[in-house]
């Protein structure tokens, strides 16, 4: 393992949470950021340490821009430089685009998209100097697919999608891969309320598991994705094939 | 702690720092980074190994208009003043 941290950003539940014990199982020590949910966050971090890992939960809200300088020298103060970036944390406010409110658009693409911009940014120069760097954005079948009354969380995840690929290219001569992990229905906070109507779409007949999404998060993150950069992992019990 | 910033430590580490990053013969403060085969990416590297050297910090703003390892070696010594 080179020497060196998982930060997940976003993970006191959901797919989030899962990514980091994923992580933590492979060795990896890691920060599980929370933005509120601090109870569960220290949750995750009290599951890793009682299965033999290291890991820590740390505050911040990652739409802030000092915030986000003030989680990476938290955490490297703790761990030591961050070679694993989980760009988890998101959000979705739904309604359809002729209603659409200014704070609903801009709180969606913030979270999604912007906090995932200014997290990779803070990261990647420790991780060219590592000559190891992995970052995984979080991104959704939703985004390449139509999903009618989430045109901001479409919006932000298809950024997403086009921002993994080009900082893929710029930075992938020095062994940092950029990737995106596209889930579909998984059964998480993020999606309650979302109607049954949508399983019978799915050809796997069920919602995924968030541990499902994290296996393929550990995947890309680990040394042995060393060739794999620029892609969008698609998870999604074959809804869009 | 970041080591003190005279002109001639910051030379002596952007010149370490570009033989790192694999400038291509002489390295002066004359060189241009056309001429060393320095490109952008590398410069974003020899940023961060002066900000871990210095603390001094350069944005992209501050190093797009740069073409000579003189112009580098200025503005490092100017920004840690």
């Amino acid at each position: 393992m080179p020497e060196g941290c998982a930060l997940v950003t976003g993970s006191a539940r959901g797919i989030g949470a899962a990514s980091a014990l994923a992580l933590a199982e492979a060795g990896w020590p890691v920060a599980i950021n929370y933005r509120s949910d601090a109870a569960g966050a220290e949750g995750v971090a009290a599951a890793i340490g009682e299965a033999g890992g290291g890991a820590a939960a740390i505050q911040a809200d990652v739409r802030d821009p000092d915030a986000v300088g003030e989680l990476f020298r938290a955490v490297e103060e703790r761990f030591g430089p961050v070679l694993v970036v989980v760009n988890n944390a998101g959000m979705r406010a739904d309604g359809l685009a002729p209603q659409l409110g200014d704070d609903e658009w801009e709180r969606v693409l913030d979270t999604n998209l912007s906090a995932a911009f200014r997290v990779t940014r803070r990261a990647l120069k420790p991780m060219l100097r590592a000559r190891f760097g992995r970052v995984v954005n979080i991104a959704s079948v939703v985004g390449p697919r139509a999903n009618a009354g989430q045109a901001n969380y479409a919006a932000s995840k298809a950024g997403l999608i086009g921002f993994t690929k080009t900082v893929a290219v710029e930075v992938a001569r020095r062994g940092v891969t950029v990737n995106a992990v596209a889930p579909g229905l998984v059964e998480t906070q993020l999606t309650e309320g979302v109607g049954n109507g949508l399983v019978d779409a799915i050809p796997a007949r069920r919602p995924g598991t968030p541990e499902e999404i994290a296996s393929c998060v550990r995947f890309l993150a680990s040394k042995e994705a060393s060739y794999v950069t620029g892609i969008t992992l698609t998870v999604d019990g074959g809804l869009s094939a | 702690m970041p080591a003190q910033a005279t002109t001639e430590s910051v030379e002596q580490v952007i010149f370490d720092g570009l033989k790192e990053l694999g400038a291509e013969g002489e390295v002066s403060r004359e060189s241009t980074f056309e001429d060393l085969d320095v490109d952008s990416l590398d410069l974003v590297e020899l940023a961060q190994i002066i900000e871990d050297e210095f603390g001094v910090e350069l944005q992209g703003e501050d190093v797009k208009d740069l073409r000579k390892v003189g112009q580098v070696i200025d503005l490092v010594v100017a920004r840690s003043q």
